[in-house]
């Protein structure tokens, strides 16, 4: 159980996995936009993605549980 | 009776015969070209180089007066730029766009904004061993300063004649931030300290904290540097009007209307500067010279600076974030946190490197003041 979490405050603006999906680590899960800059996020460990908590377009805060890979 | 018609008619060859005299009006034309295409076909900062460029094919063209007294953009330039009033209207743009919050946040990411102007005093001196003047040095250094409201405000009042080139040397490689700072970047650190990652952990910074921050900033920066106040009175009035969040509809004028006005008429008057007798000197060719230097000085200092904060934090500072502590906001920043990627995937320094990039915002118009406010002291400005 690996648990993805936000960097910084930003807004998430397009999911690229959904529930089910299998990763590689440093593969692109999300976009999330911070300071007008929409950065990349990466999976942090190799497995499957077994709940993604957050919806395109939601605001979230630093540290906040994005998805959780197992 | 046809004789008068012949001379009327050589009138309209005149301005071609002008031209196939004049070398340096072709050249300058073909210049004016290439900024128009960089900015129209490469998106390198389009919004200046395309009323620079076009102003300065203007004021190329032989036999007209466009910039001779009572020509419009000698009107406009006397207005404007002889004023010194464009830059500082920008300025008031500026300050209402930008937020401080990331520099409030982690107050020790502002000294990389201070880092990043050493760039400036570097290149002033090194423009003095070239033979310029005083008051030439200070607007070739203030290139370093990586900010274009900054280097033509010092450079109108001080060395108007050097106008064109020390403006499009600041805008172009202010543009040019995205490729010049990663190989520097690149050569001043190790691996390790590459893939360093910072956990962000900035504490929320109060309202008034923000609101209090240009009203301190203003007095205590004026006090220490009077001849500066102009250029930071205003950045900071602009930036008190954002955070008070009780005056949006000036606030919006300052970032839009305002701007994009005074953006528009700033370069016609720069690119007007560029006449082929003004433009095409040596001088002109060191100055850019020299300005590519004073950025590459910045990146150094800045990263040179982060590498010291490393060490004092334990390793906890990633150095690449120095190079954000110029005024080229927000894109030093975004180079930061894409080169930061290129080493791991896992750091994430954008916040940070914001931080040193507001940071360096102010930094370069306080660098600016207090040389200004020295010069004064030294009696070489009035």
């Amino acid at each position: 159980m690996d648990e993805v979490l936000a960097p910084v405050p930003g807004k998430i603006t397009k999911l690229l996995v959904k529930p089910g999906d299998n990763v590689q680590e440093d593969d692109q899960i999300l976009l999330l936009e911070a300071m007008k800059m929409e950065n990349p996020i990466f999976a942090t460990s190799n497995g499957k993605i077994k709940e993604i908590r957050v919806k395109e377009g939601q605001d979230v805060d630093v540290d906040q549980v994005l998805l959780v890979i197992e | 009776m046809l004789e008068a018609i012949l001379n009327g008619l050589g009138g309209l060859i005149a301005g071609f015969q002008a031209l196939a005299l004049d070398w340096r009006s072709m050249v300058m034309l073909i210049v004016g070209g290439i900024l128009l295409y960089l900015g129209i076909k490469k998106d390198c900062e389009p919004l200046l180089l395309v009323p620079i460029g076009f102003g300065c094919i203007l004021v190329n063209v032989p036999l007209t007066d466009l910039m001779a007294k009572d020509g419009f953009l000698r009107i406009i330039y006397d207005a404007g730029v002889d004023t010194e009033l464009f830059p500082l209207l920008i300025f008031i743009g500026i300050g209402a766009m930008t937020d401080f919050g990331p520099v409030l946040a982690q107050p020790s990411i502002f000294l990389l904004g201070a880092a990043g102007q050493f760039g400036i005093f570097l290149t002033l001196l090194l423009a003095l061993f070239f033979g310029f003047t005083k008051l030439e040095a200070v607007s070739i250094g203030i290139i370093g300063a990586c900010d274009g409201p900054t280097a033509i405000y010092v450079t109108s009042k001080y060395a108007p004649h050097l106008l064109g080139a020390v403006s499009v040397a600041a805008y172009s490689y202010m543009a040019l931030v995205p490729v010049i700072q990663p190989p520097i970047m690149r050569a001043m650190t190790t691996q390790a300290e590459r893939q360093t990652v910072m956990k962000y952990t900035a504490r929320p910074v109060s309202k008034t904290t923000k609101m209090l921050f240009p009203l301190v900033i203003t007095v205590l920066g004026g006090l220490i540097a009077p001849k500066g106040l102009p250029l930071l009175g205003t950045i900071m009035l602009g930036n008190l009007m954002r955070e008070s969040g009780v005056v949006s509809r000036l606030t919006k004028a300052s970032e839009n209307e305002i701007a994009n006005v005074v953006t528009l008429f700033l370069g016609l008057c720069i690119g007007a500067t560029m006449s082929g007798a003004a433009f095409l000197r040596p001088q002109t060719l060191i100055i850019l010279g020299l300005g590519f230097l004073a950025i590459c000085l910045d990146t150094v200092c800045g990263v040179l600076f982060a590498k010291g904060m490393r060490v004092l934090s334990g390793g906890k500072i990633n150095p690449l974030i120095g190079a954000a502590g110029i005024s080229a906001f927000p894109m030093a920043a975004r180079v930061v946190q894409r080169e930061g990627f290129k080493y791991n995937k896992k750091s994430f320094l954008l916040m940070q490197a914001m931080g040193a990039n507001a940071g360096g915002q102010i930094g370069s118009v306080i660098a600016a003041a207090v040389m200004l406010s020295v010069l004064a002291g030294m009696g070489v400005i009035s």
